[in-house]
């Protein structure tokens, strides 16, 4: 029974970081699975959450910081929503010179973004306390549930251990909902929106951008709209990361955690289709998390062992190019709700 | 006054960094140009050069083959047939590439090799990292001293002219290549219309070979330059160098390789210069915001044509 909880934690763990990429994947699905916008900078959309919602709803800045402003403490809420907010402004201000060009400039250009962005982290210590990161943000609602589990623990002592070590990662269990709930939601809409009329402009943007523009369509504003709901999506799964982790530094935003395992993920599942985005962020997260296990049985350790591990990442995504390029889902064939109504009739 | 009394010490700076950035930005936009995709992976098959001299190079060591450095140079022999064989290697390294991934994928369309670049990009770069770890390495452990250049008031170093002459020999090589030679002018002429050159007889395959085995071997002799003046290699070197050699193909125009040395020189001599005014850690963003401005301003680059 022990090893079975042991287990169980483990999965909640997964689950939560394996949710927090499989949102990365949605938002990447809207910007390239409908669009078609090249965005290899989504590190630097998932940092900009991470940090907007840390120092709003972090603590204020301890004597032995660096950084000397943020931490307002406000509520998690509002970090979350201002993390979507200042991430979608940034998407706004790069889609401005990059947007009316082809594609492979988007894709210079957001590597660049990204890449200044992470400069700014390790640099600008006033703001971001540079290498130390930022300490002790709060999990939302953290202290009312854990001091629940706690007194219920106290009040029932001859619980037996099992029990009780389950119990004790209780919060865990509400980040996981918290996490799936979020998922869920951005979910819906995603799927909501492909079959509108806007959505369908997306994907015609996709495949032909001459011919949608003839048909009288600003091509420029629905990109810069699609730029800028998935560069939302990344930064609210930034904050989820945050408060979830309590701890952020430049390291947690470096180009392959940040971009291009989000890119395998979504290549893998099947770009253009939500559910092979969120399947394909749990697939590669489970393959990521057992190669894992693979090194260390291997004795390898430290930095060889994740060498080796992202080379496995890497030709995996050349073996999906090059034997599936659609992805293990494939792109769902969507079509209009009223056109779905019409034929039931 | 101070500060612009290092100008001229700058200026070398520039010349050096930007000899270097020439030398992977002409790879790049040959690349692109011939096979019209962005590869990513370019800044690291920069640092697998720069490993595969050193590889030869502790190969030649192992052998007994040392000698002694060429006056006033830092280096010997050695180093310098480890450079020509690292850019043969290289180049070859490159066409194995296109042959297993990139020649099956390019019938499906240019953003799926972008995509496959960015995993060769990751694949290059952590292969070396798991080969030789994450430490620096050292082609020459000793530390040379720069001279004085009277008058000019600037300090160059023996190592450093050899540089500047490597690049500007290299790449009055390749002007000759490409303007005398039967494959040369194919290259050009590919570059600037497949379908036209195909219809002229043109063996596009081979121009594809042609490019990624030049591209290849420039981008190893800038990366094996760089560890000679930077004194050390380590696998991150190629993403560093992945934002400049962008910036200044974009400067100079896609395809264009004479625009890559002029955009490369560009991003070496504002890179150098910015650091008389900001701090030095954000030298890849001075070469991010020259490409930002160029591509509202100018998207074609400074001599791109159409």
């Amino acid at each position: 029974m022990d090893v079975f909880v042991g287990v169980l934690n483990y999965a909640v763990f997964f689950a939560i970081t394996a949710g927090i990429f499989a949102l990365l994947c949605l938002g990447l699905n809207i910007q390239w699975g409908y669009t078609g916008l090249f965005n290899i900078g989504i590190a630097g959309f998932y940092a900009i959450g991470a940090y907007t919602s840390a120092l709003i709803s972090g603590p204020p800045p301890s004597p032995m910081d660096w950084r000397v402003v943020g931490g307002f403490q406000l509520p998690w809420m509002v970090g979350f929503i201002s993390a979507a907010a200042v991430s979608g402004f940034i998407a706004f201000l790069i889609g401005i010179p990059t947007l009316r060009l082809k594609e492979d400039y988007l894709a210079i250009a957001t590597i660049g973004i990204a890449e200044v962005i992470r400069l700014v982290l390790k640099n600008e210590s006033w703001l971001t306390n540079s290498v130390w990161g930022i300490k002790h943000i709060p999990s939302p609602f953290y202290a009312p549930i854990q001091k629940r589990i706690s007194l219920f623990l106290e009040t029932n002592p001859h619980l037996p251990l099992w029990l009780q070590t389950f119990l004790a990662n209780g919060y865990n269990w509400f980040y996981l909902g918290l996490v799936i709930f979020i998922l869920g939601v951005i979910y819906w809409i995603s799927e909501r929106i492909i079959r509108s009329p806007w959505g369908r402009v997306l994907r015609a943007i996709r495949e032909d951008e001459m011919a949608v523009s003839i048909y009288g369509k600003n091509v420029f504003w629905y990109k810069m709209q699609s730029l800028v709901i998935g560069a939302m999506i990344m930064g609210a799964a930034g904050s989820l990361y945050a408060h979830y982790t309590r701890f952020i530094d430049a390291t947690s935003f470096e180009p392959f955690f940040g971009t291009f395992l989000i890119w395998v993920m979504l290549i893998v599942g099947g770009s253009g289709n939500n559910k092979g985005a969120i399947l394909g962020g749990f697939l590669i997260w489970g393959i990521w998390a057992g190669t894992e296990f693979l090194t260390s049985q291997w004795g390898l350790s430290g930095v060889r062992a994740a060498s080796l591990r992202i080379i496995c990442v890497g030709i995996i995504l050349e073996l999906i190019l090059l034997i599936r390029p659609q992805g293990i889902l494939g792109e769902e064939k969507v079509v209009s709700r009223i056109l779905i109504r019409k034929k039931k009739k | 006054m101070h500060i612009f009394s290092q100008i001229p010490q700058l200026l070398i700076y520039g010349l050096i960094s930007g000899s270097i950035i020439t030398l992977g930005a002409i790879g790049l936009s040959l690349t692109y140009g011939i096979l019209k995709f962005a590869n990513f992976a370019h800044g690291d098959v920069m640092a697998t050069g720069a490993f595969f001299a050193l590889a030869f190079l502790i190969l030649f060591q192992g052998l007994g083959f040392t000698t002694q450095p060429f006056y006033p140079l830092s280096f010997g022999l050695p180093l310098i047939i480890s450079f020509l064989l690292s850019m043969g290697a290289t180049a070859a390294l490159a066409i194995f590439i296109d042959k297993i991934l990139y020649k099956k994928l390019r019938a499906t369309g240019r953003i799926t090799l972008l995509i496959a670049s960015v995993g060769v990009a990751f694949i290059l770069r952590n292969s070396l990292q798991f080969i030789w770890g994450p430490q620096p390495r050292y082609y020459i452990k000793k530390i040379q001293i720069a001279t004085s250049v009277p008058f000019l008031g600037i300090k160059i170093k023996p190592d450093e002219i050899f540089i500047i002459a490597v690049a500007i020999s290299l790449v009055i090589l390749l002007h000759f290549f490409l303007q005398k030679t039967r494959m040369g002018k194919a290259m050009r002429a590919t570059s600037d219309n497949v379908e036209l050159a195909q219809v002229t007889g043109i063996n596009t395959e081979s121009v594809i070979n042609w490019t990624w085995a030049i591209g290849a071997a420039l981008a190893a002799a800038g990366g094996i330059l760089a560890g000679i003046e930077n004194k050390f290699i380590t696998p991150n070197f190629g993403w560093d160098m992945l934002l400049p050699i962008f910036a200044a193909v974009i400067l100079g125009g896609i395809g264009n390789p004479y625009g890559a040395m002029l955009g490369g020189m560009v991003i070496g001599f504002s890179e150098e210069i910015s650091t008389a005014f900001i701090p030095t850690s954000y030298k890849p963003a001075v070469a991010f915001i020259i490409m930002v401005v160029m591509l509202l301003v100018k998207p074609r680059g400074l001599l791109g044509e159409r």
